[in-house]
């Protein structure tokens, strides 16, 4: 047999429980807090044409293979990444790294020749290439990277990063 | 390597060039052999096939030039006039063929998917059978995000990943290394064919035919140290993959020269060039070669003042390993 008391603390649980949900329906973006990866047409013209898949630091080799010793120096967390296609054409991939901190980020495109790359407002900075962009922003850093060049390519990389950015928190 | 050295490989190239002397095929060559040649004096070939047009106008390979230029590099290292005739000196019917890709490059650097396809019309017009060559890497989702669709079913080509039928159980050791090898290369394959792709490596300074055995492995990830030495050589020791590695073919269309192994695109070009050898390390040196040419061109650190000179190919040369030659003066470049 549930005593009253018992009865009475059931009840209040429910409605603290029922009270925080409602909150959260409520203020929350769930997509944008979800993934830092913009959806279809977000971005103009830009369609997301696979999942994301995510490799922890310790799986990713998996992905980026002889790479993975530089990010885990640089203290990286893990890696998320998704494809893109842009006006049924032009095929991207993002690739997000999530690093302990900011410095992370910087390490690695410290380490990585600027030549020919258009510096570009974006983050905490950018750089953007004929044909792939890259950006960091908090522990973040972002890699964009087409498969074909054309005079339409770094516009629309741009607008994608620009995208994704917007999506990163802080 | 400073660049004053680099300066005088790049002269070697061109004299090499001048003198160059095409070895008569070695048939059924395997890597002991290569190495009991590099050892008795006599020097191995390394073709380097070339087609300015190979893209025509666009940005893909064309698949009809390079069908060309494979045969063009095999028949000049195997000095022979018919395009099948090379490869019915490498295989025999009845034999398996396993065909070694790279699809971790991703997309924009991975083994172009016309190569193997002319890799495989050779092989069949050699007699053998199209289910017995198997097309494979790591993983089959990575070779299908390339353009390598799984196919494991009738008479056609197969075409699929280690992750479908798993790692041999029992781990086997060569030096440094201690691995569970894929299925593929001890179940189904009797002749390995390597087809690497010319990249910077970050860890190993250069990959090309050694390197890209990591792909057959469970394990690659523990040898990464150290610039991968002397990891990578141990591993080419190990009988399953020295006795069945008969010739590498090095695609090079698209080549990186920074910032490898991953595929990004202000650090690769399009050399549009094959390289092929039944020595891999003589392939591997000569892979370097291009890849300090490119960087000096590019205003970049030779790999040794970047710290990251491949160390591991002069290992598989030496004493203990006799994999193949990393001596200039033993390799016969030949340019076509």
């Amino acid at each position: 047999m549930i005593g009253h008391s018992m009865l009475l603390r059931r009840g209040l649980l429910l409605g603290t429980c029922m009270t925080w949900a409602w909150a959260v329906g409520c203020t929350a973006r769930p997509d944008r807090q979800a993934t830092p990866f913009p959806a279809t047409q977000e971005v103009a013209e830009w369609v997301r044409t696979g999942d994301v898949r995510t490799f922890p630091a310790a799986d990713l080799w998996k992905y980026i293979d002889g790479e993975a010793e530089r990010y885990l120096k640089a203290g990286v967390r893990s890696v998320s990444t998704a494809d893109y296609r842009f006006r049924d054409k032009l095929d991207a991939v993002v690739d997000i790294y999530s690093m302990d901190s900011k410095s992370g980020g910087e390490k690695i495109m410290e380490s990585e020749p600027a030549a020919g790359a258009e510096t570009v407002r974006l983050g905490d900075g950018g750089r953007l290439f004929d044909q792939s962009m890259v950006f960091r922003k908090g522990p973040y850093l972002v890699r964009i990277t087409a498969y074909e060049s054309s005079p339409a390519t770094p516009p629309a990389l741009l607008a994608l990063a620009r995208g994704v950015e917007l999506r990163l928190k802080p | 390597m400073d660049r004053g050295n680099s300066t005088s490989r790049r002269n070697f190239l061109k004299s090499c060039l001048a003198g160059a002397v095409v070895l008569g095929a070695r048939g059924k060559g395997e890597l002991l052999e290569a190495a009991d040649q590099s050892s008795a004096g006599a020097k191995s070939t390394v073709v380097i096939a070339r087609d300015s047009m190979l893209r025509g106008g666009a940005s893909a390979v064309d698949s009809s030039r390079i069908l060309s230029l494979l045969d063009r590099a095999m028949q000049s290292l195997f000095d022979l006039d018919h395009p099948a005739e090379p490869w019915k000196q490498l295989v025999h019917p009845g034999e398996k063929v396993g065909i070694k890709i790279n699809a971790l490059g991703g997309r924009g650097l991975s083994s172009n998917r016309h190569l193997v396809e002319a890799i495989c019309e050779r092989l069949e017009e050699a007699g053998v059978r199209a289910g017995d060559i198997v097309v494979w890497d790591r993983d089959t989702d990575e070779m299908g995000h390339v353009g390598f669709s799984a196919a494991t079913a009738g008479n056609r080509v197969q075409c699929f990943g280690t992750d479908r039928i798993g790692y041999e159980e029992e781990l086997v050791t060569s030096g440094s290394v201690g691995s569970r090898l894929s299925r593929i290369l001890t179940q189904l394959s009797d002749v390995l064919i390597n087809v690497p792709v010319l990249k910077d490596h970050d860890g190993a300074g250069v990959t090309g035919a050694l390197k890209n055995m990591y792909g057959v492995i469970h394990n690659p990830n523990k040898f990464h140290p150290n610039g991968c030495n002397p990891y990578i050589a141990d591993l080419n020791l190990l009988p399953a993959i020295r006795t069945k590695m008969r010739l590498t073919v090095c695609d090079a269309t698209t080549a990186c020269f920074e910032g490898g192994p991953g595929y990004k695109p202000q650090y690769s070009w399009n050399h549009n060039a094959l390289i092929v050898s039944q020595d891999p390390v003589a392939l591997d040196y000569t892979g370097w070669q291009i890849i300090e040419r490119k960087r000096a061109e590019k205003g970049l650190k030779t790999l040794e003042a970047d710290g990251r000179a491949p160390r591991y190919i002069a290992t598989a040369a030496d004493a203990q390993h006799r994999l193949g030659t990393s001596d200039p003066r033993r390799i016969a470049l030949v340019e076509v």
